[in-house]
């Protein structure tokens, strides 16, 4: 026996760290911060609620639960929560968050490239070229389209970052996009024979706002295989309030039939759109119903407007509550399809129970800087495609590669372990600070965390877990689905 | 586990990591043991100086020595009988003369052998 076993009986013991929810009748541990999700029995759960009083020795609990469970059970469940650390001594310290830098030569697997920074919409609440921007795209150093020579430098700069990995992904942005067409198909083209020539595999996507999807654009679109995500915001009225030309006209009759077409034509991927959500549009069920029922859309995915809080359309507390009830409700939609093993394209609810699945566990909010880097259109390597050309958040250049005292410095300020508000919250390894650039915006600095959103992270994220558990429950087979 | 399901990825990962933990402290001490102590990454090394057991004589999991008989606290006192290595054990002439009492067996007792301090 391990002599340690033998010491420990005899202190008293307390809850440990863990978030508790319930799905179709059964009751659930969210372990924290190892994000294990672990369904308790009567005899666990009957430790955990006579502890939940306050801190009480073995044998307290084994009297206190006497009447319901037998000694041997009460011990046992005893035993497997202090081995997923869900009970411990009442007197060990509090685990501290663990500074785990990532390794060096950690593989680079999405590069995204600004192959412009110029666009032919003014929407009112974009972030690069908006009141909130932290780039000059206009009167900036940086050239506004990206040449053929920096595009095929990105993809060699892709290749080497990538490492052992066998597969690399581009991804190509803007502003608008397909202004620089002729770039992104000779792109495309070098990429793919460069990729074969070292043994790799590129896959390809872009993001567009659809003004320029004329029928050659999207033939190749489809021949070659881009994934294709379209910025739109909905039906009519709310398109044209916020996504309109320079001239102030609204885009939704123009992008409407060119979507349509990309629909019809473009089949060898699954094409999603990707919907701003404002103070002025907040109607999650109307936008959704519209652009999968009514245009087609594989999939949508909404993201809260970034913007400092005075703007007009900002997003207030009230709006994030209604923003929160409606992803509920549509949550429950998707919940509802999965349960019948069928296809429901709110992205949002299955990204994040794809997480909750995989019991990811985050020390940054996401892979920007790591596993995920933006080029700037003059080659210039930023944290992402959203700071693409800010000379604070630049991290290298595809010339002349990574510069790693640079990417360190970020990786350490960027850590949660520097992110004390984070270290009390249940809801960290599935949130772990939120987006960098989400950060600058609000608080003018990208390592902050995003504590306007916690109240929603913890809400959101809780939904999930119990979309989760039910599905445990009742439809086991259809979690498969994310085992990759 | 009876009474907890690991129901994500993660939770089966650390189940998997508890089973092993487990079965390796029922395995106690490997010693000269050919198989190995539980799943590890790296080899086993049953490297030792002796047929008899006298623990302390392997490697640890990382092929190292540093968690094993070298340090002053990990020497055994079988070493001083028998062994060339200069191993620091009390003295027993003087100081520990009861140091081994409770040992009459070292297989088994080995464990009641405390650290003596001047």
């Amino acid at each position: 026996m391990n002599p340690s076993v033998a010491t420990r009986t005899g202190g008293a013991l307390a809850l440990r760290e863990f978030h508790p929810f319930e799905a179709h009748g059964a009751r659930f541990l969210y372990m924290v911060p190892s994000a294990g999700i672990f369904r308790l029995d009567d005899a666990s759960a009957a430790v955990l609620d006579a502890l939940a009083a306050g801190p009480r020795t073995a044998e307290a609990l084994v009297d206190r639960l006497a009447t319901v469970h037998s000694e041997d059970r009460v011990r046992e469940a005893i035993e497997e929560l202090r081995q997923i650390r869900a009970v411990g001594d009442v007197d060990a310290p509090r685990e501290e968050v663990a500074n785990d830098l990532p390794p060096a030569g950690f593989p680079l697997s999405t590069m995204v490239l600004n192959v412009t920074n110029k666009c032919n919409l003014a929407c009112t609440y974009c972030y690069e070229y908006g009141e909130d921007k932290i780039v000059d795209t206009q009167y900036g150093k940086q050239p506004k389209f990206m040449s053929t020579e920096t595009a095929e430098e990105s993809v060699e700069f892709l290749l080497k970052e990538a490492g052992a990995n066998p597969v690399a992904h581009l991804t190509f942005f803007g502003g608008e996009t397909l202004l620089n067409f002729p770039v992104l198909q000779q792109t495309v083209a070098y990429a793919r024979r460069r990729a074969a020539e070292v043994g790799k595999r590129m896959e390809f996507s872009l993001t567009t706002n659809a003004t320029l999807l004329e029928p050659d654009v999207i033939e190749w679109l489809a021949e070659n295989h881009i994934g294709v995500t379209i910025s739109i915001d909905g039906p009519k009225e709310v398109q044209n309030g916020l996504r309109v030309f320079h001239n102030g006209k609204g885009t939704y009759e123009v992008v409407l039939p060119r979507i349509r077409e990309l629909l019809r034509v473009h089949r060898t991927r699954p094409i999603g759109a990707r919907v701003t959500l404002t103070q002025r549009n907040l109607d999650v069920l109307g936008i959704f119903r519209h652009l999968t029922e009514e245009i087609g859309f594989w999939e949508v995915g909404f993201a809260p407007v970034t913007t400092s809080s005075q703007r007009e359309y900002a997003i207030d507390s009230a709006g994030h509550d209604r923003m929160l009830h409606q992803f509920e409700e549509l949550g429950r939609g998707w919940l509802d399809a999965a349960l019948r093993d069928e296809h429901h394209g709110f992205s949002n609810a299955k990204d994040t129970l794809e997480e909750i699945h995989k019991g990811v566990s985050k020390a940054y909010g996401c892979g920007a800087g790591l596993g995920l880097m933006g080029v700037a259109t003059d080659g210039n390597v930023s944290l992402c495609h959203r700071f693409a050309g800010s000379d604070e958040h630049t991290i290298g250049s595809v010339a002349d590669g990574v510069d790693r005292e640079r990417q360190q410095a970020f990786l350490v300020d960027h850590h949660i372990r520097n992110k004390p508000a984070c270290h009390t919250c249940w809801a960290r390894p599935i949130c772990s600070g939120g987006c960098y650039h989400e950060a600058h915006v609000r608080y003018g600095e990208s390592s902050a965390p995003n504590l306007h959103y916690c109240t929603w992270v913890r809400s959101w994220t809780h939904t999930c877990l119990e979309f989760y558990g039910t599905l445990a429950e009742r439809n086991p087979s259809f979690l498969a689905r994310f085992d990759a | 586990m009876k009474h907890l399901a690991p129901i994500n990825q993660k939770a089966g990962r650390i189940e998997a990591h508890v089973a092993r933990e487990k079965a390796a402290a029922e395995l106690d001490v490997v010693g000269l043991e050919s198989r190995p102590p539980h799943e590890q990454a790296g080899p086993h090394f049953p490297l030792g100086c002796s047929l008899v057991f006298f623990p302390g004589w392997e490697a640890d999991s990382s092929g190292g020595t540093a968690g094993l008989c070298q340090p002053v606290e990990r020497d055994l006192f079988d070493c001083h009988l028998m062994c060339f290595w200069p191993a620091h054990v009390p003295d027993q002439l003087n100081h520990a003369q009861d140091w081994t009492a409770k040992c009459a067996s070292a297989q088994k007792d080995w464990r009641k052998i405390d650290l003596v301090f001047p």
